[in-house]
């Protein structure tokens, strides 16, 4: 009966699960915007575009996720972003060079994961308190550099921007008979590379492990002989990396700082987080569903607006709406898991 | 005697002290900067009556809304574990239909006021309750769970007013916003005491008080003694909602416009701090309203000391974060102990050389 | 003879703020035996045991493992020096698997070598002959093997303390057995096991040495074999026990005759089988079993605890309908549950708050008791109860169990309930207390009012209750009255000797 060499079927578990429904749901959705929709979405470049405009997002969704899986929240990763971006500009144009740029990139992302990691896991402070204080600094930091839109203007910086992977036989035949090759931006390689980074951490890593089991019961892996403390520092310390080098991508993106910088990104990366299956309560959660969170955000809005709903309110209406579809299909799913595990 | 003062000090005031030494800092620091800052004068405005006037005036007249969003918050917290993002969103949206009522009549009378102001409660209470079925009934933390509405709240509100920024004359509007002839204290303060007042009251003659901390503090076992604590959470939301009204009401009516992209904007955070700044647990349980008033007093004191710094009004943020982060790291129970340990080690080295010098 | 000391504490002493928790402790314990560690409730245990993993830092004292003096500054720092712990509480993580919980914090890379560590787990959990896969996700389990994943983990790490605190509170007794077998066996390989438990038996059948603290002081050392039972439970309360034969004779309990107070048929709940119930008034009964029969679950079903799913409920001959705990209170039922932190006492709040409470939700939102009113209620059950505490403003959360206990008890006596439910009322507090609350059922029953009363020890039921229900396998298998309320009966019913 029981055979120790052959693969065993366990069922899902709870990160399995929430994430599986996730890319289904993005496959389906995406399949039904090719179909319904076609255009654009039949295009690679689609796909492309998705990841050029939000690489960044997608790194700083993969910090998030690290400390929500921790138990943890840091709603500052927008506005370090932010500051980031404001930072290199002014250095570049002051004539900084590109790899010191990088440098500063990570160093304030890491001064910031630093602090607030110091703040709430050696003294214990609410990491709401202190992210939120988090972001009221560093957006008054961005403004404090420069109130007014910088645009780089610095020739390494632009070759490096400009870098961008061609994939001809991935494009399209545009009406007038060029051949559009599909393009990549080097940014999306940096947030691919991260994602399996972080994956890898989350997985094989005894440190990522250790946010899970910090996550699910925080006394236990306290008993089970885990540096609580210092684990949660660790979180909230690489959370504040991946806010830096999402700086330097959004940075290579658009080609300047501006005071409204990724506004309103600590937001959009939590709901990534939670359609792709990052419980807030901690402990669940895995960034290839945070990839595909993303992905299912952005995928969404390009769904509205494709169907002519070019009012912008429609996009943060039905950004809503799906937050709710997929908190409340969570719960349910969820719900229904532990009432099984009774009977 | 010294122990006695130390323990009035932590004990008899609570988790009173911090906001209250925050105030009596930011007073201090005040008056040695200007000695004139919180001078209160009589000013006369443009309507001709006497009002009050002066930094004072304006701080308590300032922190109007957040003291009346921080009040609800607090209830929210402590019942929920959690909070409300969305309340900056749902005030939008409360203006928005306080504007639009008002707007449908022919004119704007005492009656239509009272129309739109309910109206505006009635909507209010509904997103609140929405945000209270998803926390109380699907068990979803609340701050996930009005991230929906955060999201969102602001295009409902731009819907509402047709993308458009409408405005509203009306001296009874201008009245709430800022003077009621002959009475020279700013109306929203006057607002901010009744909210307050109706609070107390609704704690005196209610038991919400004890039945909000037992659900907060072991919702299990309320649950068996008879609570019903998803009716419970759902109030607290709904009673947050009146808060926003109220707070939407005041804003709109400030500047008798309705914006819905900057109305309250960001007032979210805000609130959430007076709450903790007012020395509650934003993990729930026991809480203090006057806590979150004076917590909602506090922040404000701060902004305009900084605006009357010189601090432009974009730059204020990196400042009220480094003083956040001063007041949480004093009021940190690890913070203290340390600080307690030292001084324990001090007196001890102390007795010590004084042995040694015997010897 | 003369056998090798493996781990020494010596004048332990741990202050808390205002109580001194622990005063002079020693503790010796010796290579391959099982040291039972006892005490009534805030006797220090849980300190000591806390103090040796690194939970706490002592504030006096000398740690010696196997004569080296050592310091411990965490459980982590306890696991390197061979001390491992498995706790009353399940502290394992349950979103992990069941290979991952045996082996986090304890790898020596970085890398986790998930296959390798599978089959090590699969190969430990077969040899203990637990029924749990390594892949599988912990909070998939039952209580009891996850219990037993938390000892599989401790025994691979090649420990020599062991120390288990509680450890057969979620067991049923095929697992318990289970589990002292594993215990001797790792005796047998040199391993020192600290035993920390509230049941004598279990004590009695493993146990080599007893050592008793009192008050967060050491009574003493003893050989098992020197100490009968009597003069253990003696030392442990530090009286003698002439009072528990001032609670009269179980025999002499007379049937109750008086009218039907309470009846139930059919009645089921997502927890609990159908099942059929009924008490008069001024009643005393109880229900037995094994933890997991299902006795917890049927009262609870009776409450309206958890979601009742059928049955008729008759009370005072009047068909009513009880699916919340409110409908139960308005018909004059209180319960006391079982798990008194977990769903008794509201921590945070003062005595005062805990004690009206139930009272309070009676009376509705709207009808507050006024604050002289509820202090007035307060005094008067702190004096009747005797409930130790410094004020009735004292956060409950920071007296003792018992007094705990008293509080929750007051807060239902407060309602004047014609029927009190009281689930293991004196599960994990001082013999003292346990009898006085034992003796308040007995006059609660005299002036009228009808108790179910659920103990974990019979002996505290067969003094308290005439008429038994006795619960195998979540049913009913047995009602015990008159000359039959016995040890060996209710044992013999319980375990379903007769076919």
């Amino acid at each position: 009966m029981k055979n120790p060499f052959g693969k065993r079927k366990e069922p899902l578990t709870d990160t399995q699960l929430l994430m599986t429904i996730t890319i289904g749901i993005f496959i389906v959705m995406y399949i039904l915007a090719m179909t319904l929709l076609g255009g654009g979405f039949l295009h690679a470049q689609q796909i492309f575009d998705m990841l050029n405009d939000n690489a960044s997002l997608i790194i700083v969704s993969c910090g998030l996720t690290i400390v929500m899986i921790g138990g943890g929240i840091d709603i500052s990763v927008g506005a370090v972003t932010s500051l980031v971006v404001m930072s290199c500009v002014l250095y570049l144009n002051n004539g900084g060079n590109v790899f010191v740029s990088i440098l500063l990139a990570l160093g304030i992302g890491l001064a910031f994961g630093l602090v607030q990691g110091f703040l709430i896991s050696y003294l214990e402070i609410q990491p709401f308190i202190v992210t939120l204080a988090g972001m009221f600094f560093a957006r008054g930091m961005t403004t404090i550099l420069s109130v007014n839109p910088q645009k780089v203007d610095h020739a390494a910086f632009a070759k490096l921007r400009d870098t961008q992977i061609v994939i001809p036989w991935l494009g399209y035949t545009a009406k007038n008979g060029n051949l559009v090759p599909a393009r990549i931006e080097l940014g999306v390689v940096v947030a691919l590379f991260c994602v399996v980074m972080i994956f890898i951490l989350l997985k094989y890593i005894r440190l990522g492990r250790n946010f899970y089991a910090m996550g699910g019961n925080q006394t236990s892996a306290l008993m089970l002989g885990i540096n609580v403390k210092r684990t949660r520092f660790y979180s909230y310390l690489l959370s504040g990396l991946l806010s830096g080098i999402s700086g330097f991508v959004f940075m290579m993106h658009t080609g300047a700082g501006n005071a409204t910088n990724a506004a309103g990104m600590e937001m959009n990366a939590i709901a990534s987080s939670i359609i792709g299956g990052t419980l807030l309560t901690g402990g669940v959660g895995n960034v290839i569903g945070t990839f595909f969170g993303t992905m299912t955000l952005t995928t969404i809005k390009k769904i509205v607006v494709s169907s002519g709903l070019n009012d912008p309110w429609w996009q943060s209406i039905t950004t809503g709406g799906m937050l709710c579809f997929f908190i409340l299909l969570q719960s349910v799913v969820l719900g229904r898991r532990s009432k099984k595990k009774k009977a | 005697m010294k122990k006695n003062n130390k323990k009035f000090l932590s004990g008899g005031l609570g988790q009173l002290t911090i906001p209250l030494i925050a105030i009596a800092l930011l007073f201090i620091f005040n008056l040695i900067r200007d000695p004139g800052f919180f001078s209160i004068g009589i000013s006369h405005n443009n309507d001709g009556n006497a009002v009050l006037a002066g930094n004072l005036i304006s701080i308590i007249n300032g922190a109007s809304e957040l003291a009346v969003l921080a009040m609800g918050m607090t209830l929210v917290t402590a019942a929920c574990g959690g909070q409300d993002i969305s309340v900056g969103a749902a005030a939008a949206i409360a203006g928005s239909v306080f504007v639009k009522v008002l707007k449908s009549g022919s004119g704007i009378s005492g009656g239509t006021v009272v129309l739109a102001f309910v109206s505006a409660c009635i909507v209010a209470m509904l997103f609140g309750t929405f945000n209270g079925i998803l926390v109380a009934v699907f068990k979803i933390q609340p701050m996930i769970a009005t991230l929906i509405l955060y999201t969102c709240g602001r295009s409902i509100a731009y819907w509402i007013n047709g993308g458009a920024t409408p405005t509203v004359s009306s001296h009874i509007i201008t009245a709430i916003g800022s003077f009621i002839p002959g009475i020279p204290i700013p109306t929203p303060v006057l607002i901010v005491a009744l909210v307050a007042i109706l609070f107390k009251l609704l704690f005196h003659f209610t038991s919400l008080e004890l039945f909000t901390q037992s659900v907060g503090i072991n919702g299990s076992a309320a649950r068996l003694n008879g609570i019903n604590s998803t009716f419970i959470k759902l109030l607290s939301f709904i009673i947050l909602g009146v808060c926003v009204a109220v707070a939407g009401t005041i804003g709109v009516s400030r500047l008798s416009l309705i914006n819905h992209e900057t109305l309250l904007l960001d007032v979210e955070m805000d609130t959430i701090l007076a709450v903790a700044i007012g020395g509650n647990s934003l993990g729930g349980g026991k809480f203090k309203i006057s806590g979150s008033i004076i917590g909602a007093y506090v922040i404000q004191m701060l902004t305009t000391t900084l605006y009357a710094m010189k601090v432009s009004s974009t730059d204020v943020k990196a400042y009220k974060a480094i003083v956040i982060v001063l007041l949480v790291v004093i009021g940190s129970p690890v913070v203290k102990q340390r600080f307690s340990k030292l001084v324990e080690r001090l007196t001890a080295k102390k007795t010590i050389t004084v042995k040694g010098a015997e010897e | 003879m003369q056998e090798e000391i493996l781990l020494q504490m010596k004048g332990i002493d741990k202050k808390f703020p205002g109580v001194l928790a622990l005063n002079g402790v020693d503790f010796t314990l010796r290579k391959g035996e099982i040291h039972a560690l006892m005490g009534e409730n805030g006797a220090g245990k849980s300190t000591l045991i806390k103090v040796l993993t690194g939970v706490y830092q002592k504030d006096g004292g000398v740690i010696t493992v196997e004569g080296e003096n050592v310091s411990i500054k965490s459980p982590q720092d306890a696991q390197n020096k061979g001390i491992s712990t498995v706790y009353q509480e399940i502290t394992l993580c349950p979103n992990l698997t069941v290979a991952e919980n045996m082996f986090i914090g304890r790898e020596s890379g970085e890398w986790i070598k998930r296959k390798e560590r599978e089959a090590r787990a699969d190969e430990i959990l077969g040899g203990l002959g637990i029924p749990a896969r390594s892949t599988q996700q912990l909070g998939d389990c039952s209580l009891a093997v996850q219990q037993m994943v938390a000892i599989a983990r401790a025994v691979d790490m090649q420990c020599k303390v062991l120390i288990l605190d509680e450890p057969t509170s979620s067991l049923d007794d095929k697992e318990v057995n289970m589990l002292f077998e594993l215990m001797r066996d790792l005796k047998s390989k040199g391993v020192g096991i600290i035993f920390v438990t509230h049941f004598l038996e279990q004590v009695y059948e493993v146990s080599d040495r007893i050592t008793v603290l009192r008050n967060g002081e050491l009574v003493g050392e003893y050989p098992v074999e020197k100490l009968p039972r009597v003069e253990l439970v003696s030392k442990m309360m530090g009286k003698d026990l002439d009072e528990l034969s001032t609670l009269g004779d179980p025999e002499e309990k007379k049937t109750i005759v008086n009218e039907v107070l309470y009846e139930a048929e059919g009645l089921s709940s997502s927890e609990a089988q159908p099942f059929d119930f009924s008490i008069r008034k001024g009643e005393v009964n109880g229900f037995t079993g094994l933890l997991g029969s299902g006795r917890s679950e049927s009262v609870r079903a009776i409450f309206g605890a958890d979601k009742v799913t059928g049955g008729a409920v008759k009370i005072k001959g009047e068909q009513v309908k009880v699916t919340k705990p409110i409908d139960a209170m308005k018909h004059g039922i209180g319960y006391l549950a079982e798990d008194r932190k977990r769903d008794g006492i509201i921590a945070e709040l003062s005595v005062r708050e805990n004690i009206i409470l139930a009272l309070q939700v009676m009376n509705g939102m709207f009808k507050p008791i006024s604050r002289s009113e509820q202090e007035a209620f307060a005094d008067e059950y702190i004096k009747v109860l005797n409930i130790k505490t410094a004020s009735r403003e004292t956060p409950v959360g920071s007296l003792s169990g018992g007094n705990q206990q008293k509080v929750i008890l007051a807060r239902w006596l407060l309602t004047h309930p014609d029927y009190l439910i009281l689930d293991e009322p004196t599960r994990g507090i001082d013999v003292g207390t346990k009898l006085e609350i034992q003796k308040l059922v007995l006059k609660l029953a005299e002036e009228g009012v009808s108790v179910t009363f659920i103990s974990s020890e019979v002996e505290e039921m067969l003094r308290t209750c005439s008429r038994l229900i006795v619960m195998r396998d979540r049913h009913i298998v047995g009602e015990l009255t008159g000359s039959d309320l016995n040890q060996t009966q209710v044992m013999k019913t319980i375990a379903g000797g007769e076919a």
